[in-house]
C-alpha cells in the first residue's frame, strides 16, 4: 500500500496524519457485502476465488450489512430488488462505498428500453462510487475498479468525505 | 403411443361438449372443466398422463378482420412416462374475465406455473390454493405480457420508463 510500508523498520514510533492512517486502514480492509444479482455475480465469485484472489486486497465477503464497508452491485437491479438494496445500504455503517458492476447496474444495460421491471441504473436509489463497464466485466476489470476505489479513499480528507 | 385423434375420441366420449375441437397438434377444451379433464387424462389407463411438462399462458396475435373477442389461452404440455406419448391441451378464455380451473391438485408442479401465468397475463386459476403473483412485487399494477400493457412511468417513486 506504500503509505506505512517500512516505516516501522528503525524505531517504534511513526508519525502520520490521522487522516492518512484512517484512509490506509479503510482502503486495506474493504469488507464487502456479498450481493450477487445475476451473471456478474459469477465473475465476482471468480474474482473472490483463488485464481484472482480478492482477499489479497482485504476484500472479505460478509453476510450482513452491519459488518460491511462496500457493496458490489453485481447484476440486474429489478424494481423489486431496488428497495431491498436501499434498505441494506442504509443498514451499513459509515464510511460505506458502492461499486456498480456491469452494464445492468450502471444503466439497466439491455433492459434500458423495454425492461418494464428493471431499474435503469442502481445510482437512481443509492450513490455509486465506481462504475465498472462490461457485460459482464472480467475479474481483471473488477480488480481495477476496486483499485480505483482504493485511490479514491486514499485521497479522502475529513472535509471531503468522499473524494 | 396414441395419436391425437384417438385421444380426442376417448375424451369426446367421456366429456362430450366440454371437448371443443382438435387439430393435428392439440385438443381445445372448456376452461371450467379443465380440472375434471386433467384428472381423467391422468387416471385413465389408456392415457395415464402422469407428467405435466409445462403450463403456459399465451395471448395470441389477433387475426385481422376477425370479429373474435380478445382472448387469452392456456397450454398444457403433457407427457406419459408410462406409455411414452405426448399431448397438448389448450383452453381459451375471454380477456375480460379470464378464469380457468386449477390443475394444481392433479399435477403439483402446476402450482407455480399457474402463478406465473397469473402474474404476467392475469389468468385466474379457480381453486388454486395460493393465487398471488410469483415474481413481480405484490403491489404491481397490470399484467406485463398482455399486448395492450403500458409500462408505468413510476413505481414506488422510481422511474421506470425513459
Amino acid at each position: 500500500m506504500g503509505l506505512l510500508d517500512k516505516q516501522f523498520a528503525d524505531d517504534n514510533i511513526v508519525v502520520a496524519k490521522a487522516e492518512d492512517l484512517f484512509n490506509w486502514a479503510r482502503l486495506s480492509s474493504l469488507w464487502q457485502l456479498g450481493f450477487g444479482l445475476a451473471c456478474c455475480a459469477i465473475e465476482m465469485m471468480a474474482t473472490s476465488a483463488s485464481h484472482y484472489d480478492f482477499d489479497r486486497f482485504g476484500v472479505i465477503p460478509r453476510n450482513t450489512p452491519r459488518q460491511a464497508d462496500i457493496i458490489i452491485i453485481s447484476g440486474t437491479v429489478t424494481l423489486k430488488m431496488a428497495s431491498r438494496i436501499k434498505r441494506l445500504y442504509e443498514q451499513m455503517p459509515d464510511p460505506k462505498y458502492i461499486i456498480a458492476m456491469g452494464s445492468c447496474a450502471n444503466s439497466g444495460g439491455p433492459y434500458w428500453e423495454h425492461g418494464y421491471s428493471v431499474l435503469n441504473g442502481v445510482d437512481r436509489v443509492i450513490p455509486v462510487d465506481v462504475y465498472i463497464p462490461g457485460c459482464p466485466p472480467r475479474p481483471e476489470a473488477l480488480l481495477e475498479g476496486l483499485l480505483k476505489l482504493q485511490d479514491k479513499i486514499r485521497n479522502e480528507t475529513v472535509r471531503t468525505k468522499k473524494a | 403411443m396414441k395419436p391425437v385423434n384417438e385421444i380426442f375420441e376417448i375424451l369426446k366420449k367421456e366429456f362430450d361438449s366440454s371437448i371443443i375441437s382438435s387439430d393435428d397438434s392439440c385438443i381445445i377444451t372448456n376452461p371450467f372443466m379443465m380440472d375434471k379433464i386433467a384428472w381423467f387424462l391422468k387416471k385413465n389407463e389408456e392415457l395415464s398422463f402422469d407428467s405435466l411438462m409445462c403450463l403456459s399462458g399465451v395471448e395470441e396475435p389477433k387475426v385481422k378482420n376477425s370479429d373474435k373477442t380478445d382472448s387469452l389461452s392456456v397450454y398444457y404440455h403433457l407427457h406419459s412416462i408410462k406409455l411414452k406419448h405426448k399431448l397438448t391441451v389448450k383452453t381459451i378464455v375471454p380477456k375480460s374475465n379470464p378464469e380457468v380451473e386449477s390443475v394444481e391438485n392433479i399435477w403439483k408442479c402446476a402450482g407455480w406455473h399457474e402463478r406465473e401465468a397469473f402474474d404476467l397475463l392475469g389468468i385466474k386459476f379457480i381453486h388454486h390454493p395460493d393465487m398471488r403473483r410469483i415474481l413481480l412485487p405484490d403491489d404491481w399494477e397490470g399484467y406485463p405480457l398482455r399486448k395492450d400493457y403500458k409500462a408505468p412511468e413510476f413505481y414506488n417513486g422510481m422511474k421506470v420508463t425513459d
